[in-house]
């Protein structure tokens, strides 16, 4: 029993990653209809951006809370800026194009972007300071679940309300709302799109940088090419749930971690990606729209 | 139209002779040795010394006026350790006419470039190769490598493990590549034939995962006193850390693909006490001092993975064609397997499948943060 609950946690652990991730793949598709393939980049810049602000504060001394709560804060900030900047420069251009052109756009800016980062820092793997207190009370508990982890479900489950909360009850969120349903009608009773858009990419990449500084700072390494797994993953993980519904994304993200981690410790970690991906397709099949996707009639 | 379409393709001809002919004459010139291995990406760390290496051969060697009286050149190029990148790498060699190869240092990318380099006629040595089937299997009739092979070594970690720790009960990963797997393969096989101890788990991981957990996991439920991991160090780090974050002591028995600085370096604390098998400590030997002396000078830092044994290739290389007397193949491969060579890593020749003879491993363990060879 004590190691199901293990497994369960790990997997919740994982899943709560991936949904971060998986929540920028979901609402970007959401409003316009775009899988974008440099979201795990931002991911990956989220971690380097915090490794280079906690180097520096470190050498000034500050205590471990403080560093990780300001290193956290400007990886989300700066990656923000990489999200805002990277749909003005790739997406916006190609708003008119057809779909592909702007897809092929995201695959090159992926590449671009972990390119950069390969030679602007370096290839090789970095350590990653763990700056997250071991909590006492979490003592007797430390051999199944870790500090970290209750840090990295915590700090989950908290964006999600909040998320939810900007989604349902604020204006930018109704005009969210809007322009998912109808981009051009949203545009003729006067939501100001282009800014919907952007907030959207920004909203997006400031979660996936918080998931990158989490499971960073979980297994305590980082290396130019880790956005790239992550990101495949969290797709992955977001139509399963069902692209373009954000509840959908989390609990797609839930799924596919206790699958990943249930198979690995009931079967064999070989066949890890095996049981994820099968599992996919059978939902597919049955549901072609994912867990909680509504399917749509094309307009033809 | 037609007029201009003749012209254009006489002269097109005439561009690709003006281009073809230096060509030629330059390929009688040189000795061109030709160096590949991972120069960049994750694993870069692995092929760059050998680079420097064969550098600093050539330079020494070219100062002394070279091999059959020609100047050795060196034709550098990337596979970062990928087969299917290995193939393009091994084309661009043979097409730039080079007549030997140090190299590849993947395994999996060796194995997929040596057919290349096979119909060629080209020799391929590589410093840091260690899977069994290049010299044992027989398909790979143009290659030789100055380090031992992966059954030497998990020979050496499962002799380790049962006689000098005397543990019953282990645990066998990798990381499902070429040589994590054959080196957990063989482990596993002479762990079981020794009757001494229980393989009580045998798996692959998946590279590059978000974290591993659930393995970890399932290493503490399968109550192994040790992991024996076949694989690299990016994986090793990841899962020596969890491990230690779950407060588990089970010991970590790995490689030589862990056997790396950067495992130190990225692992941190928790690398203390993790066991790793690697080439013999040869820094008594004075051809080692000065060849390290030499890449301090020449690059201002200590040398990197697999360095005195690309140094010991190079240096086995070029004095085959020099005993040869010509870069024909069948003349280098019998000037390999008969002449000694003295080389930083001992005196060495090659046997019959292209194994170094004389060159073994050792048992090493991280102490206050640097790898101490175990006696």
């Amino acid at each position: 029993m004590e190691y199901f609950v293990e497994l369960f946690l790990g997997g919740l652990t994982r899943g709560s990653i991936y949904a971060l991730i998986a929540l920028g793949y979901t609402m970007v598709y959401g409003i316009i209809q775009l899988i974008n393939f440099a979201h795990g980049e931002i991911y990956m810049i989220g971690a380097f951006t915090a490794l280079i602000i906690s180097s520096v504060l470190s050498l000034l001394g500050l205590n471990t809370i403080a560093i990780f709560v300001i290193a956290s804060f400007v990886a989300v900030i700066y990656s923000s800026a990489y999200g805002f900047t990277v749909e003005k420069i790739a997406y916006k251009p190609l708003r008119h194009a057809p779909r592909l052109s702007a897809l092929i756009s995201a695959i090159g800016m992926s590449m671009f972007l972990y390119n950069y980062v390969l030679l602007a820092q370096t290839s090789d793997f970095l350590p990653f300071p763990n700056n997250i207190p071991e909590f006492k009370f979490m003592e007797p508990y430390s051999h199944i679940f870790s500090s970290t982890e209750l840090v990295i479900l915590t700090t989950t489950t908290v964006v999600m309300i909040l998320l939810g909360l900007l989604i349902k009850c604020t204006r930018i969120g109704k005009a969210m709302r809007a322009t998912a349903q109808d981009r051009d009608m949203a545009m003729l009773v006067g939501i100001d799109v282009n800014r919907v858009i952007s907030v959207t990419f920004v909203v997006g990449s400031a979660t996936a940088a918080l998931g990158g500084v989490l499971i960073a700072s979980h297994i305590g390494q980082i290396n130019y090419f880790i956005g790239f797994i992550a990101g495949i993953k969290a797709f992955v993980a977001a139509v399963l749930g069902g692209i373009g519904s954000v509840p959908g994304a989390v609990l797609g993200s839930f799924v596919l971690g206790w699958t990943e981690s249930f198979a690995t410790g009931y079967v064999s970690s070989d066949y890890e990606d095996v049981f994820a991906f099968i599992f996919l397709v059978l939902i597919l099949i049955f549901r072609p729209a994912g867990i909680l996707g509504r399917s749509t009639a094309e307009k033809v | 139209m037609d007029h201009f379409g003749k012209v254009f393709v006489k002269s097109f001809f005439v561009i690709l002779i003006a281009i073809a002919v230096p060509g030629f004459c330059f390929a009688s010139d040189t000795i061109k040795l030709g160096v590949a291995g991972p120069h960049s990406g994750d694993l870069a760390s692995y092929g760059i010394p050998s680079v420097k290496a064969a550098e600093l051969v050539v330079k020494e060697i070219n100062a002394k006026g070279g091999v059959l009286g020609k100047q050795v050149e060196m034709l550098v190029e990337d596979d970062v350790c990928k087969p299917e990148i290995a193939t393009n790498t091994a084309t661009k060699l043979i097409s730039r006419g080079v007549h030997v190869v140090l190299g590849h240092i993947c395994s999996g990318a060796t194995k997929s470039a040596m057919g290349l380099y096979k119909d060629s006629n080209i020799i391929a040595m590589s410093p840091s190769a260690t899977n069994p089937a290049l010299t044992q299997s027989g398909d790979y009739p143009n290659f030789y490598r100055t380090i031992a092979s992966d059954d030497a070594q998990a020979r050496l970690e499962v002799d380790f493990a049962l006689n000098v720790l005397k543990l019953k009960k282990i645990a066998v990963l990798h990381d499902k590549g070429d040589y994590g797997k054959g080196l957990a393969e063989f482990a596993r096989k002479f762990l079981e034939d020794s009757g001494k101890a229980e393989v009580v788990l045998y798996e692959g991981i998946t590279p590059g995962a978000v974290d591993y957990s659930a393995v970890v996991q399932k290493i503490k439920r399968s109550n192994a006193e040790a992991v024996i991991f076949g694989g690299y160090h990016p994986e090793a780090s990841k899962i020596v850390g969890q491990m230690r974050r779950k407060k588990m002591d089970t010991i970590f028995i790995s490689d030589d693909g862990v056997k790396d600085d950067t495992f130190i370096k990225v692992a941190g604390k928790d690398a203390e006490g993790v066991y790793a098998t690697g080439p013999m400590d040869t820094s008594k030997n004075p051809m080692t001092q000065s060849a390290n002396e030499a890449h301090k000078k020449a690059y201002g830092s200590d040398p990197g993975a697999f360095f005195l044994n690309a140094y010991a290739a190079t240096l086995a290389l070029l004095n085959a064609i020099e005993k040869a007397g010509s870069t024909d193949y069948d003349a280098i491969s019998k000037a390999l397997k008969t002449e000694y060579v003295e080389t930083p890593l001992g005196k060495i020749s090659f046997d019959e499948r292209g194994d170094a003879t004389g060159i073994g491993f050792s048992m090493y363990q991280v102490q206050n943060g640097v790898y101490v060879e175990l006696k």
